[in-house]
């Protein structure tokens, strides 16, 4: 999916594979083209930050989000089956005690839909291996200084289920419109390395 | 399909390290954690990447950063499937 990894073999293999369904006339290529594009064109973190803003402006949103954030996404108009398969969205909400903070330990998976696509440090095996263990020590490498006493969790997306964080609701913020809100939040927000 | 683990239950995980694809990370292999809740129900990765379609519960499981790396003070979250889990 991602650019980076075109030069894989299973980039290779899906290239050859696609060739192969073109051939025999299963696949028509315009189509898969068009598919693929009208994805990458709706996956954009703009998406999560619409599901913030709203969440932070309507509480029985958030409950709803924070429960099954797939029941919930389409009373914004979205929905996590956008790509080939729906998978689970599972949104974790920063509160004064608690920091949440996701990464995929085995590949990249990110919820690519409500995300874009996922920056390169994301991908990196120095963030997916440290970010475990020493959760404190790479968000303070992101600027992010926490108190000693707000807990950190991480999420490892490491099956099916794709994570979003619902970060804290700024201070003084009260008077902003719900649009003004999500020109606040930030893609590092939404995976949990930046306070909004 | 039934569930073998409640929420709250302590469960041990797989100490196995295969030869085949596995979605059972190498640091939380052979560690104890507490199953916090039901992450569906899906077909087994280990098996689907050879072909085999088998429907297995998965199971969020949150364990302290204490038990997977001798140190700090946070924890870690991971999805995982009946089969990497056992009784503590």
């Amino acid at each position: 999916m991602s650019d980076d990894h075109d030069d894989s073999p299973i980039a290779a293999r899906v290239r050859e594979l696609e060739a192969v369904l073109e051939e025999k006339g299963l696949l028509d290529a315009t189509e898969l083209d068009r598919a693929l594009e009208a994805f990458a064109h709706k996956a954009s973190p703009a998406n999560g930050f619409r599901v913030v803003a709203r969440a932070w402006v309507d509480d029985g949103f958030k409950a709803r989000l924070l429960a099954n954030a797939n029941e919930a996404l389409p009373e914004v108009g979205l929905s996590m089956g956008g790509g080939l398969q729906v998978q689970q969205l599972h949104v974790v909400e920063n509160t004064e005690e608690v920091h949440n903070v996701i990464v995929c330990t085995l590949c990249s998976c990110y919820p690519l839909s409500l995300l874009g696509p996922s920056p390169t440090w994301y991908k990196s095996p120095a963030y997916r291996s440290k970010v475990v263990s020493e959760p404190r020590e790479v968000l303070r490498q992101f600027g992010l200084e926490l108190p000693a006493a707000t807990e950190i969790r991480v999420w490892d997306a490491n099956a099916e289920s794709r994570y979003m964080v619902l970060p804290r609701r700024p201070a003084n913020t009260e008077k902003l419109t719900e649009e003004e809100l999500a020109g606040r939040v930030t893609r590092n927000g939404l995976i949990g390395t930046a306070a909004v | 399909m039934s569930e073998r683990y409640g929420e709250g239950t302590r469960v041990r995980t797989s100490t196995v390290d295969p030869d085949h694809h596995t979605r059972l990370p190498g640091y939380a292999r052979g560690k104890t954690g507490t199953v916090i809740g039901s992450d569906g129900v899906h077909p087994l990765a280990d098996l689907s990447a050879q072909g085999i379609e088998r429907k297995q519960p998965v199971y969020l499981v949150r364990f302290t950063a204490r038990e997977l790396f001798g140190q700090g003070d946070h924890t870690v979250t991971l999805s995982l499937w009946e089969e990497y889990l056992s009784d503590e």
